[in-house]
């Protein structure tokens, strides 16, 4: 008991925003960040302008089945975690060139959100 | 209703210039298009084709709403509005896109756009224009947020524009839904 105590407020304690040392994110804000910025091209569980999100940390870069990625992305030897989500959203050309997404989330406290947001789309 | 009854003549009146500006983004394009030829890279071509998407399912969101049987004149009229002027985006992408040597995306089927959309949820004009607005919303901060990674200036501009059309849009929608307007300043984009 007193060790699965200990893992769960070692797992409540992780940032679930991006770089272990970053801020921890709030995912109430982080959906209304989805809702009003990743909307246009982004669903949950849609393929719309872009692939779903449901699944997507721990799922392999470019990996939605019937998606069409760029070449790059779909090319992408990694899986997304919050570390590789912050580089991303931070700027996504930088981090996988000839992608096609391109939107650019500049504020690290807006990417924590985020990506804590979409970590509970499981 | 009432909010969108009374300022119908308002957008009647910008339609018009709403559309030259479209046509006017195209030619924006097209002129530019030799220095484009040169500076633009295929990034921008992506950018540009990434907001064609968009302004696709717009067009479709606007056809669904209008063929629900749940919109009442106005509104109607004024979704159609709203239709033409993503269809101006439409045609204003494109141009751009082929004056770049890119190669346009494609419509997807109404189908398609209402599966995505849950189209089968909307059970009133409340709900239609709910969705709408979530999507003109989304549109503003997705121009807003592309235009740093523009190689060509221009296309900074251009996409600007857009966001400019998405906003009154969404505002539009907002107050017809009584929905409270930002408190606080600089709230797009950001």
């Amino acid at each position: 008991m007193r060790v699965f105590v200990a893992v769960a407020f070692a797992i409540a304690s992780i940032p679930l925003g991006a770089h272990a040392e970053g801020p921890a994110g709030d995912t109430v804000r982080g959906r209304e960040l989805y809702e009003t910025r990743c909307i246009a091209c982004h669903s949950i569980d849609a393929d719309r302008v872009g692939p779903h999100h449901r699944g997507l940390l721990g799922r392999r870069a470019g990996s939605v089945a019937g998606f069409d990625y760029s070449p790059a992305l779909h090319g992408a030897q990694f899986n997304w975690d919050a570390a590789m989500l912050d580089r991303w959203l931070a700027n996504p050309e930088a981090t996988v060139p000839g992608q096609r997404m391109n939107y650019q989330v500049p504020d690290a406290r807006d990417r924590a959100d985020l990506i804590a947001y979409l970590a509970t789309a499981r | 209703m009432q909010n969108l009854i009374k300022p119908r003549r308002n957008f009647l009146a910008v339609s018009s210039t709403s559309v030259l500006s479209a046509a006017a983004v195209a030619l924006l394009a097209g002129r530019a298009a030799p220095a484009h030829a040169q500076t633009a890279s295929m990034g921008d071509v992506n950018i540009l084709n990434a907001a064609l998407g968009l302004e696709h399912e717009a067009i479709c969101a606007y056809e669904l709403g209008a063929k629900s049987g749940l919109l009442q004149k106005p509104v109607l009229d004024v979704a159609v509005l709203f239709q033409s002027h993503h269809k101006g985006h439409r045609d204003a992408l494109i141009a751009a896109i082929n004056s770049l040597g890119g190669k346009p995306v494609e419509m997807k089927s109404l189908d398609d756009y209402a599966k995505a959309l849950n189209a089968g949820s909307l059970k009133n004009q409340t709900d239609v224009l709910m969705l709408a607005a979530r999507l003109e919303l989304g549109a503003t901060n997705a121009y807003l947020g592309v235009i740093p990674a523009f190689k060509d200036a221009k296309l900074g501009q251009v996409a600007a524009r857009l966001a400019a059309d998405e906003t009154m849009h969404w505002t539009a929608l907002s107050t017809t839904l009584s929905h409270a307007l930002p408190s606080n300043a600089l709230s797009f984009g950001a």
